[in-house]
């Protein structure tokens, strides 16, 4: 399987700033490729080096097979690009930016373009300063996906938008995919990331801290149990790996480390076990895990 | 609830945010004056040595076109004219400027939405602005009477320049009201006032250029006002009615419109474009042709308009030195009645080519506008190459000059070939005489894209040399600077064509510095990161 996007040890420094910290990042193609993290931690940053528009300091980068800031021309012909402040011209219509950015990329697809339009609702003849965020938002997204492009690269795109449109551009990325195109998503919404990537990377300070698949970084953490039973819990408190136990009368919830499961399992069946809720760690737990014990480490 | 409940609170708040930005507009715009009054007190101490300065002035027509007519050659007479009608222009854009950010920029951020849920009525922004303003007005007249009476000038003169001042703040804060209601955009708005004041000030241009069959121009112009209020050499008070009664008319015009339209809507509705884009869109130049074309017509009429009122101003060049037969006899040692309509239109030229410079200024600086905007990013990451998209704003930059000196040389020329009966053989001679700037101009679009490529924080220096330029060529041998500070001007080095040959080599060094200006610019921005905002 090739790579689309390689990052290694990435470091850019803004004055005395250090806006990014060894930051490695592989994306296959193919893949839609969550690149996950809190406001400043650097996906931005990251973004701005692979397009070529920031010089990086030390460490490796590298695009589609090139150089980001010396073949920047020629692989910009192979990507589209929605920044997450998406500013338009006032004087000319959403019609005809997106025309112009699919132009300057390497082509447009027309009756995607149409299609898209209709999908997002979006209004083609208004003049650029009268869309709201959502509508610019929209105007730059419809710009990118009509592109004729193996490669996108979104900055938190659905950032204004309603989840109606959000469940619209979900739908757009997944057909997306489905065609072969390679996606690097960087967001914050958990959600958004959890339904459509196939691997995520987690980003903090301007590093890595956690790359995988989401059943990868499943297997990291923790599983939240709920369960009712006909005898006094106490044993389950016993079990290495459980944390977090709370007891209601019969009532227990607690959660284990994903290796310890099994042997919770077998405790917890002589116990006379009535009801049982059983769900692994959504995307906001994992990630409320790793800053957190991150804080608490510094 | 009156229109105008929470008026007071609301003035007070705006004062909050202003203090310092109207501090530096008033204190820079009562120094100005009273410092020149004290120069020339220092540099023509006696009624002989200014009789001298009087008598240049008045031969001069593109001195009494930039800076107003000199009425009197007192110390007093003399400031009027040198900081008086510039100043009025300044104070002009200093009240339409505070205006509309206190009214329009307000609504279209959405600020003013967030205040009128409050207990305020629905006229209290703009009479907030509107006192901010004339107190800023009232502020400067006082200091600068105050200053100049200080420096040992007659009180009523000194009263007029700053009553002058305040009406001029009076009539353009009205402007800038009205201004703010045509449009939901603060852009499009300042664009309106700050044209009307530029349009004011270029009436006025043509109004004193020439002799008195082009006065009736100046009369029209509220910035011309100021001049005929006549601050020390016999006070035409009433003028002052014409600023009030201007301000007066605007802002209840104003406020007619303000009650007729919703928070946020512009009288004239937003309409809609195309769905897709025309043929032209398709690269970085038909991008940046778009963004330039209106101002590239627009400055070139603008400037087309001046060199025509040059032009029909030209002929009476001879009229004006009858009276001085010592100045006369110089010019015609430089070739008779055409070397003194020659050395007119090298002057003339000189004035158009420094406002060309600040077009071209503007439209390299479009480059950071774009960047600093965002809307750099998205062109940036398709498949437009950093210097192609450098080059698609740089070339209205360069060529932009180019059409707007040669426009304004060729209807220069032409209009006054059209009163002499020579058309074609003057309007060569014009134009070749505003072509020659060309070279000049073309060092400011290079100082600004160098300073665009290498400090972006630093660009506003280009205004400075533009600035510095404008001083050392129109004013450095009035105010008796050294032959070397004078040099430091692209725009001496400019021959005096066709009064004088044309010599090459310094067009040929002015051009060099240009290209190595640009192509440092362009260096320095191939290697620098781009601005995130």
């Amino acid at each position: 399987m090739s790579t689309s996007i390689s990052v290694s040890g990435l470091v850019k420094n803004f004055g005395q700033v250090r806006a990014l910290d060894g930051l490695d990042l592989e994306v296959a193609t193919g893949e839609v490729h969550g690149f996950l993290g809190p406001n400043g931690a650097g996906k931005t940053t990251t973004i701005r080096v692979l397009l070529g528009l920031l010089r990086h300091d030390a460490g490796s980068a590298s695009l589609l097979g090139g150089d980001p800031w010396s073949e920047a021309t020629e692989l910009h012909r192979r990507l589209a690009y929605v920044p997450g402040d998406v500013m338009l011209w006032p004087n000319l219509t959403g019609g005809e930016v997106i025309d112009l950015l699919g132009r300057l990329r390497g082509g447009l697809d027309s009756e995607k373009k149409a299609r898209l339009l209709e999908q997002f609702d979006l209004d083609p003849t208004k003049k650029g300063r009268t869309y709201s965020k959502g509508n610019r938002q929209k105007v730059a997204l419809v710009a990118a996906l009509a592109s004729n492009v193996e490669l996108l690269i979104l900055d938190e795109p659905t950032a204004g938008l309603d989840p109606l449109m959000e469940a619209q551009f979900r739908a757009c990325i997944e057909e997306d995919r489905d065609n072969g195109r390679t996606v690097l998503l960087a967001s914050h919404i958990l959600a958004e990331v959890e339904a459509l990537c196939d691997r995520i990377s987690i980003v903090r300070k301007g590093k890595t801290v956690e790359s995988g698949t989401l059943a990868q970084l499943r297997h990291l953490t923790r599983t939240t149990i709920i369960a009712e039973l006909g005898s006094d819990p106490a044993p389950v408190a016993a079990v290495p790996g459980v944390h977090d136990l709370r007891l209601h009368d019969h009532r227990v919830e607690f959660e284990v480390d994903s290796d310890r499961l099994a042997d919770v399992v077998r405790t917890l069946a002589p116990l006379g076990v009535r009801s049982l809720v059983s769900h692994p760690p959504t995307l906001e737990e994992l990630f409320m895990r790793h800053y957190e014990d991150g804080e608490i480490r510094q | 609830m009156s229109t105008f409940t929470g008026t007071g609170k609301l003035t007070r708040f705006i004062l909050r945010r202003e203090r310092l930005r109207l501090g530096v507009w008033v204190s820079i715009l009562a120094l100005v004056p009273i410092a020149t009054a004290n120069a020339f007190i220092g540099l023509y101490p006696d009624e002989a040595s200014r009789q001298g300065l009087a008598a240049t002035v008045a031969s001069s027509p593109a001195l009494t076109s930039l800076l107003g007519p000199l009425y009197d050659s007192s110390i007093g007479g003399l400031t009027t004219w040198r900081s008086g009608t510039l100043g009025a222009f300044i104070v002009a854009l200093m009240a339409v400027l505070t205006m509309i950010r206190h009214t329009r920029e307000e609504e279209e951020t959405g600020r003013r939405e967030l205040l009128g849920s409050t207990v305020l009525g629905r006229n209290a922004p703009l009479a907030a602005a509107l006192t901010v303003t004339v107190g800023a007005g009232v502020v400067l007249g006082a200091i600068l009477t105050a200053g100049l009476v200080g420096v040992g000038l007659p009180l009523e003169g000194s009263l007029a320049f700053g009553l002058g001042f305040l009406g001029v703040t009076v009539a353009f804060a009205g402007v800038g009201a009205l201004a703010a209601q045509f449009t939901e955009a603060a852009s499009t708005a300042r664009g309106l006032a700050v044209g009307a004041a530029g349009f004011a000030f270029l009436l006025r241009m043509g109004g004193d250029s020439g002799g008195e069959s082009l006065e009736w121009m100046s009369w029209l112009s509220p910035i011309g006002w100021f001049s005929r209020l006549r601050p020390f050499a016999g006070e035409e008070w009433w003028v002052l009615a014409l600023w009030v009664f201007l301000g007066a008319t605007t802002i209840l015009a104003a406020i007619a419109i303000a009650s007729r339209r919703d928070v946020g809507a512009g009288a004239f509705p937003p309409r809609p474009g195309p769905a897709d884009a025309g043929a032209g869109l398709g690269s970085a130049l038909g991008l940046a042709w778009r963004l330039h074309r209106g101002s590239v017509f627009a400055w070139t009429a603008g400037l087309a308009v001046l060199g025509g009122v040059y032009g029909g101003a030209a002929d009476s060049v001879g009229d004006m030195l009858e009276g001085n037969p010592q100045l006369r006899e110089i010019f015609e040692q430089l070739g008779g009645e055409q070397g003194l309509t020659d050395a007119f239109f090298s002057a003339a030229v000189g004035i158009i080519a420094i406002v060309t410079s600040a077009y071209a200024i503007r439209a390299i600086l479009r480059l950071q506008v774009e960047e600093e905007g965002l809307r750099a990013e998205p062109i940036l990451a398709t498949a437009t190459p950093r210097v192609g998209w450098a080059w698609s704003h740089l070339l209205f930059g360069i060529l932009g000059p180019v059409l707007i000196l040669a426009v304004a040389g060729l209807v220069s020329g032409a209009t006054y070939g059209a009163i002499t009966g020579d058309v074609a053989g003057q309007a060569a001679r014009v134009l070749g005489a505003a072509v020659v700037q060309v070279p000049a101009v073309w060092v400011l679009s290079g100082t600004a894209m160098a300073l665009y490529g290498l400090a972006p924080s630093r660009t506003g220096l280009s205004w400075g040399v533009l600035v510095l330029s404008l001083i050392l060529g129109q004013l450095g041998q009035i105010l008796q600077f050294p032959q070397w500070t004078l040099n430091l001007s692209p725009f001496s080095h400019v021959p005096l064509f066709p009064a004088e040959g044309l010599e090459v080599l310094p067009l040929a060094i002015l051009v060099a510095i240009s290209a190595v200006l640009v192509g440092v610019g362009l260096a320095a921005f191939r290697r620098r990161d781009v601005a995130s905002g």
